[in-house]
């Protein structure tokens, strides 16, 4: 399977402190991957890199089959390359309704003029019943998304990221503050999601990962300290010493 | 599309209806065009009134929507009026010259009459050749076009800057006062082209139109009128589509709607620019009610009471804009015009020309700290809920 994402390293330092240190990381097509580490280990500064939020100060971030580099390009044009993120705090449009929230993030031309005389068609407006079904919305499509629970709120920017049908998708620490319940409804949204891309999912929580069923890569001081299944990096003595024996 | 578009939006059509009801009944009660009990002077006021409440709506779009707070608005607006301002000058003058010139026993030439319109217009600068700005001012349409082009294009560069190195906040609304501030103050120099602190006047006569200004006071009560009507319609449209949804989250949430794979920066622009230009038709409409435009009209203050207007109207809803700017405005000039009372409390006397803007200044107060949503907020209270 072809990669989709090649990070080959990559430093980059905030005052002197080296928060990504020679990283290197690959994902392919279609692949879900969790990224542990201790606090402090570089993950949301390596999703800042990916997404252009962040410059490195060396190293390359090479996508798709054409092997574009990301580096020279703005946060609005990698999220159109096919990139989403979603971040650890639920970022919803709280003013606007559900539907409006999923018909902004549904994949259209952005342009000035298209999206001024944009008005939603039937398909579009299935498209978006549908991923709130899927999503569990599919009665809050009305609803202010300001309203909804801590739970509903993740799952509807699960939601608008699938609406940008992204090639890969990076999600910050989902499961968050969740229940047990909204645990599982999301682990299972993320699965079936990489079943069709790539995904790379950041957390905290073992039990989360675990449940997930997916490569692991263990960042360590902005490096990649481990990778494998997740009980071949828990049984690496170093990620035990780093992170597990804490 | 527009009756869903109305249809939609029932705000919309009650606002239309409000404003005709409104038009009709002043133009009935006018001395122009009906029975005259409204006197010319007032009907100027109302009509520079609705201006304000046209140039609100830009605000509101600027502001209340996509969370740009510019305090540099009143700049476009009294650009507008300039472009405006040049031709009516320009002409008139032209006329009067020309009849003065036709009096003596030769006929002019034409260099004499372009030299006596130069004199009678920079004759209080101490000149009287005409500046490089001028050189349009004798053309009616390409002066119009100005009033859109020149706003614009300041708006577009200043934005373009301001926007590209990601200014926001408190950062870009000082930015915009600096630039109103910069304008006015080269206005006020006598070199800068257009009489210095002088400012152009004589504004409020039509050149070449015999029609007295009661009769030409309605002319431009009704196209002020009609301006607001298509621009409250036209802020309306734009807001109620997915365009609208953009703005908005780039209010609340800009790196999100960034990571939407949306260029946030553009859509900023090109509401910026937008409003420069309503801005801008608003002040080419004001300015000849007024029959006088100097710098003064643009210094940093007066942008910050179109703010104030907004806020107390209730920003993010465009009636509630123009409830704001036509009912501040309007008691604003009762309080100013010496007309209300003053309060004798024995041993001080409240002169209201001097103490309004205290009590301006206390309902801005009032009205953030307890009714954010301002007077348009208290529309909801007849709405039903889930009716948004």
């Amino acid at each position: 399977m072809s990669t989709l994402l090649e990070v080959s390293g990559v430093s980059v330092s905030f005052d002197g402190f080296k928060a990504i240190n020679n990283l290197s990381f690959q994902i392919a097509e279609v692949e879900l991957r969790a990224v542990i580490g201790p606090n402090g280990a570089g993950k949301t500064t390596f999703m800042d890199i990916v997404t252009g939020k962040t410059r490195p100060d060396e190293g390359r971030v090479i996508w798709g089959d054409k092997s574009i580099s990301l580096l020279r390009m703005n946060e609005a044009q990698i999220a159109r390359e096919g990139i989403g993120r979603k971040f650890q705090k639920p970022t919803v449009f709280e003013d606007q309704t559900v539907r409006e929230n999923l018909l902004m993030a549904l994949k259209k031309d952005r342009g000035f003029f298209a999206v001024l005389f944009y008005r939603p068609s039937k398909v579009d407006l299935g498209r978006v019943d549908e991923l709130a079904e899927e999503v569990g919305l599919a009665n809050e499509l009305g609803r202010l998304a300001g309203e909804l629970s801590h739970g509903q709120k993740q799952w509807l920017e699960i939601g608008m990221l699938l609406a940008q049908e992204p090639r890969l998708l990076l999600v910050d620490e989902p499961a968050a503050g969740m229940t047990p319940e909204e645990r599982e409804h999301t682990s299972s949204l993320l699965v079936a999601a990489a079943k069709t891309r790539a995904v790379v999912v950041v957390e905290h929580d073992m039990e989360f990962v675990r449940r997930l069923g997916c490569r692991v890569t263990v960042l360590h001081e902005g490096a990649v300290l481990a990778e494998g299944s997740l009980d071949h990096v828990t049984s690496n003595a170093q990620v035990i010493d780093v992170y597990l024996g804490r | 599309m527009r009756t869903s578009f109305i249809a939609k939006n029932p705000s919309v059509l009650i606002f239309l209806l409000a404003l005709a009801a409104f038009t009709i009944t002043v133009t009935i009660l006018s001395e122009g065009f009906g029975i005259g009990i409204i006197s010319t002077s007032f009907i100027k006021t109302l009509g520079k009134t609705l201006c304000l409440c046209l140039i609100a709506v830009a605000m509101d779009l600027i502001w209340g929507y996509t969370g740009i707070l510019s305090l540099g608005h009143f700049a476009f607006f009294g650009l507008g009026g300039y472009m405006i301002g040049m031709w009516l000058m320009y002409e008139r003058t032209r006329l009067i010259v020309t009849e003065a010139l036709m009096q003596g026993q030769i006929p002019p030439t034409d260099t004499e009459i372009i030299d006596g319109i130069g004199n009678q217009i920079f004759g209080v600068v101490g000149s009287s050749d005409f500046p490089l700005v001028w050189a349009f001012a004798d053309s009616l349409g390409i002066q119009l076009l100005l009033v859109l082009l020149v706003p614009g294009l300041l708006a577009l560069v200043f934005g373009w800057l301001a926007f590209r190195s990601r200014v926001t906040g408190v950062y870009l609304s000082i930015l915009t006062q600096a630039m109103t501030l910069a304008l006015a103050l080269y206005l006020f120099q006598n070199d800068s082209g257009l009489r210095g602190n002088n400012g152009l006047s004589g504004l409020q006569n039509l050149p070449g139109v015999e029609a007295p200004q009661s009769i030409v006071s309605m002319w431009f009560f009704l196209a002020s009128a009609m301006a607001l009507a298509l621009g409250y319609v036209l802020a309306a449209w734009i807001v109620s589509g997915k365009f609208g949804s953009v703005i908005r989250g780039i209010r609340d949430n800009e790196t999100r709607v960034r990571f939407l794979g949306y260029s946030v920066e553009g859509f900023k622009l090109a509401v910026f620019t937008l409003t420069a230009c309503i801005a801008a038709i608003a002040g080419a409409l004001y300015y000849p009610q007024a029959g006088i435009i100097n710098p003064a009209e643009i210094v940093p203050i007066a942008s910050i009471y179109l703010a104030v207007w907004v806020a107390i109207g209730g920003r993010g809803r465009l009636y509630g804009a123009v409830i704001g700017a036509g009912f501040v405005s309007l008691i604003s000039s009762w309080f100013t015009g010496g007309q209300a009372p003053d309060i004798p409390l024995g041993f001080f006397t409240i002169k209201w020309v001097d103490w309004w803007l205290v009590l301006l200044g206390l309902s801005f107060v009032t009205v953030t700290l307890f009714a954010p949503k301002g007077i348009g907020g208290l529309f909801d209270l007849f709405k039903k809920d889930g009716d948004t």
